[in-house]
């Protein structure tokens, strides 16, 4: 029966929208403020049902109500409660689901925060957004139904995907779609604004905290995707160019060039149809992403989902909303008017070039993806794009995007003064060049980009904290006083300063990777292997049983010259309802690199087939991502601050005014 | 920045699905029959190099690698032979030529047409903005003497 209700809500969900997509659009045009007004509460209402719709399937999961298809097929009764709810979005229907709910969120948070808004903007907006929710809406319930029954019941669920079965997806899905989803706000304003025809800092003032929500989510969960492959798959990768890889990070790039040009138009007035431009820019990404994840296009270690019939209508969905955006975009943007003047050395000048380096990693990452497709399609060839051409073409852009970051983040708007700037950086530029020369060196002939990227990235991290200096402290101030102004620097200087640290720490985790080392051999128990600066031996191995699996678990201890300084435990997982073998590494984080183990099954004779690897710096390329985040935050927190400063000098100039 | 991270994988070598039993007993050998497998896709697997792959065919071309190497051919002969019998699909790296010489100008063509279009914008701005009114000028003067 809670199945039916959850069905039924949806359906309704769909009527919402409709509600919403229609009558608020009408009341902008015809002035009508009661039609407009409609639109929030049909976005209220269509968040409430899909909130029960998605209740309603939690609960058959928690229950194993194997009478819903959907539950069969992804749960086990045997499953921890973690995994039986994570197992909702672990497939293609329960994932859908996930996805409109999160939409419905950012719609529901439109509506309660959006008072400030002129009124036509943020009924067009809900209106656009409306539109969104109403084609997704229509795709679950004519193709992919999560609340379907299956008669007879079968006893017993299918289980999920063994490697499904981890924290990591607990977080993972969930935190991408926040940020996928997240961009549809940016692209349901860009929308409305075209449709207006005007746009002003008013909007990007609005706007910025939504983009900044989504790009830092991406950012996590993109991080979270990242760090749980490198633990999961058993051999310590950590990124692969997978298609479905690169569906998140091109909204990723398109979003990060999208904050930075957003501020430039809420602080300069500057760059506004490019600042549009890339919202419609980021959500185009997402939907493409959706698409290529859902419909099964490619089929790549992600895919759990193949119907032709879903990939024709994300299809058709894609159209609408691409192609729609960006007729729009060619009728109306030339319109729009022009302001905010600035020279080419500038700050802003500084976050074109950024925001065109960022786009370009960004179109080699769209070539990279669909080429191969594109070309099968039509002229019946088969090609390969893997590591090799993104890191010549994607990767070096953003190593130079990278280096740009400190020289932007230092220069004036308007009109800076470049000679000043390295000047003032110059001790990150030195710091940095030694690093690279010092790193080449170690090397001996090894690979050059990473001595180049740790180079890049100490400059990186330098810059921003010669620039936090520099903006606290002038000659001839105590410290205390400089501390002071430190403290009194607005948070969004301090979430992009921590923000580019951040980018800093990735890039240096990224070039440890050159620095690491690795042993292939057979462990014998008691006899110690050298791998990097530390020692392994094995111990001891032997059987365990989980909760719906048997492991065969290796102890192993690492020593520092005569110190025990871990003990970690390699195995092999074997799942019986699916009969799949699953390899859980054996890992220890010692500093900011990590001792990584995995095995292979043991010898009769207690030998283990092991690959060993000593990864320095690693820790930092998640670290990094969290930095990223957390400067996002920061600048959140500073937007409350900024309306709280406007509110009151509104006030102080209407006392002046009365007085 | 996070995709960075391969730009450093491929050059390090770090994380690899060899097995013991498959090292060959020259280093330098070794070295080079990883540094090709590296380059090489598992037919079967997606994105994956067979230098990563679990999979039993990577494993085949993984030993074909280093039984031609340890017969003394060269990294380019083996490559060719590989190429030969499966195609370029088997290349991480696509190679250049008439149809796929979109794919490797898209970096240059797309840096381009942005650069173009910046170019654009400027020319298009108008030179300055509108002068002040009267009334504005007196308003400022008003509220820079108060400061």
């Amino acid at each position: 029966m809670i199945v039916e209700i959850g069905h039924f809500a949806l359906v309704l969900a769909l009527a919402a929208a409709l509600a919403q997509t229609i009558v608020p659009a009408w009341g902008a045009r015809a002035g009508d403020a009661e039609l407009m007004a409609v639109g929030r509460s049909a976005a209220l209402t269509q968040f409430a049902c899909i909130a029960i719709a998605f209740a309603a399937l939690v609960n058959a999961h928690l229950a194993s109500d194997f009478s819903v298809l959907n539950v069969a097929e992804n749960s086990h009764s045997a499953a921890p409660a973690i995994y039986k709810i994570t197992g909702v979005w672990g497939n293609h229907e329960g994932s859908m689901l996930l996805w409109v709910l999160i939409l419905a969120i950012f719609g529901a948070l439109v509506a309660l925060f959006g008072r400030s808004l002129p009124r036509t903007l943020r009924a067009n907006a809900l209106a656009v957004q409306g539109l969104i929710s109403v084609a997704f809406l229509l795709f679950i319930l004519l193709t992919s139904n999560p609340f379907e029954r299956l008669a007879p019941a079968p006893f017993e669920g299918r289980d999920l995907n063994p490697i499904l079965q981890d924290p990591g997806l607990a977080i993972h899905p969930p935190l991408l779609y926040l940020g996928y989803v997240g961009f549809s706000i940016v692209y349901s304003f860009a929308a409305a604004a075209l449709i207006e025809g005007r746009i002003d800092a008013a909007w990007a003032r609005f706007v910025r905290p939504f983009a900044l929500v989504a790009w830092g989510l991406l950012t996590i969960g993109i991080a979270a995707g990242s760090f749980w492959a490198y633990y999961t798959l058993g051999w310590g990768g950590f990124w692969f160019w997978d298609p479905v890889e690169n569906a998140s990070l091109m909204p990723w790039l398109a979003g990060t060039a999208f904050i930075h040009s957003v501020a430039v138009m809420e602080k300069r007035d500057a760059l506004k149809v490019w600042t549009i431009f890339l919202a419609i820019l980021a959500f185009s990404f997402s939907l493409l992403g959706t698409f290529l994840v859902r419909s099964g296009v490619l089929t790549s270690v992600h895919a759990f989902a193949s119907d032709p019939r879903r990939g024709v209508f994300i299809l058709a969905i894609l159209a609408l909303f691409i192609l729609g955006s960006f007729a729009l975009f060619a009728w109306r943007a030339p319109m729009l008017k022009q302001g905010g003047l600035f020279a080419p050395v500038s700050r802003e000048g500084a976050l074109v070039l950024n925001n065109l380096l960022l786009t370009t990693a960004c179109a080699t990452v769209f070539f990279g993806t669909l080429y191969p497709l594109a070309l099968e399609q039509f002229t019946g060839e088969k090609i390969t794009v893997g590591a090799p051409f993104f890191n010549m073409t994607c990767g070096v852009l953003l190593l130079a995007a990278a280096g740009v970051t400190p020289v932007g983040f230092s220069l004036a708007w308007k009109r800076g003064d470049l000679l000043g700037v390295v000047q003032r950086l110059a001790v990150a530029i030195v710091a940095g060049a030694v690093v690279a020369v010092v790193g080449a060196a170690w090397l001996r002939g090894g690979p050059v980009l990473a001595s180049v990227a740790a180079g890049v990235a100490v400059f990186v991290i330098l810059g921003a904290l010669i620039e936090v200096f520099a903006r606290a402290w002038r000659p001839g101030l105590s410290a205390g006083l400089a501390l002071k102004r430190a403290a009194g620097l607005p948070l969004s200087f301090w979430g992009a300063a921590l923000a580019h640290i951040g980018v800093g720490m990735t890039l240096l985790g990224l070039a440890g990777v050159g620095f690491g080392s690795e042993a292939i051999t057979t462990l014998h128990k008691g006899v110690p292997q050298a791998v990097g600066p530390y020692a392994i031996t094995l111990d001891s191995v032997g059987e365990r049983v989980g909760p719906n699996y048997r492991e065969t678990v290796s102890t192993m201890t690492v020593r520092s010259g005569d110190r025990v300084v871990a003990t970690i435990e390699p195995a092999r997982r074997q799942f019986a309802a699916r009969t799949m073998t699953t390899t859980e590494a054996g890992m220890a984080t010692l500093n900011f690199g990590q001792i990584y183990v995995s095995i292979a099954d043991p010898a009769p004779d207690g030998a283990v087939p092991a690959r060993l690897y000593w990864k320095p710096l690693i820790t930092l390329i998640w670290l990094g991502g969290c930095a990223m985040a957390a400067g996002g935050a920061l600048s959140l927190a500073d937007r409350r601050l900024r309306f709280g400063v406007a509110r009151r000098s509104r006030a102080a100039m209407a006392a002046a005014a009365a007085g | 920045m996070i995709l960075l991270v391969a730009l450093l994988a491929l050059l390090a070598g770090p994380a690899f699905a060899v097995q013991p039993d498959e090292v060959m007993k020259d280093p330098a050998l070794e070295g080079r029959a990883r540094t090709l497998s590296a380059e090489l896709r598992c037919m079967v697997c997606q994105n994956q190099s067979i230098d990563d792959s679990d999979a039993p065919l990577a494993r085949d071309i993984r030993l074909l690698i280093r039984q031609r190497i340890g017969e003394g051919e060269s990294n380019d002969a083996v490559r060719t032979y590989l190429v030969s019998r499966y195609g370029d699909f088997i290349l991480l790296k696509p190679p250049l030529k008439p149809e796929t010489l979109l794919l490797w100008l898209s970096a240059p063509l797309t840096l381009a047409a942005g650069l173009a279009a910046v170019l654009v914008a400027r020319r298009r701005q108008p030179a300055a903005t509108a002068a002040l009114t009267a009334e504005e000028e007196a308003r400022l003067e008003a509220l820079t003497k108060r400061d």
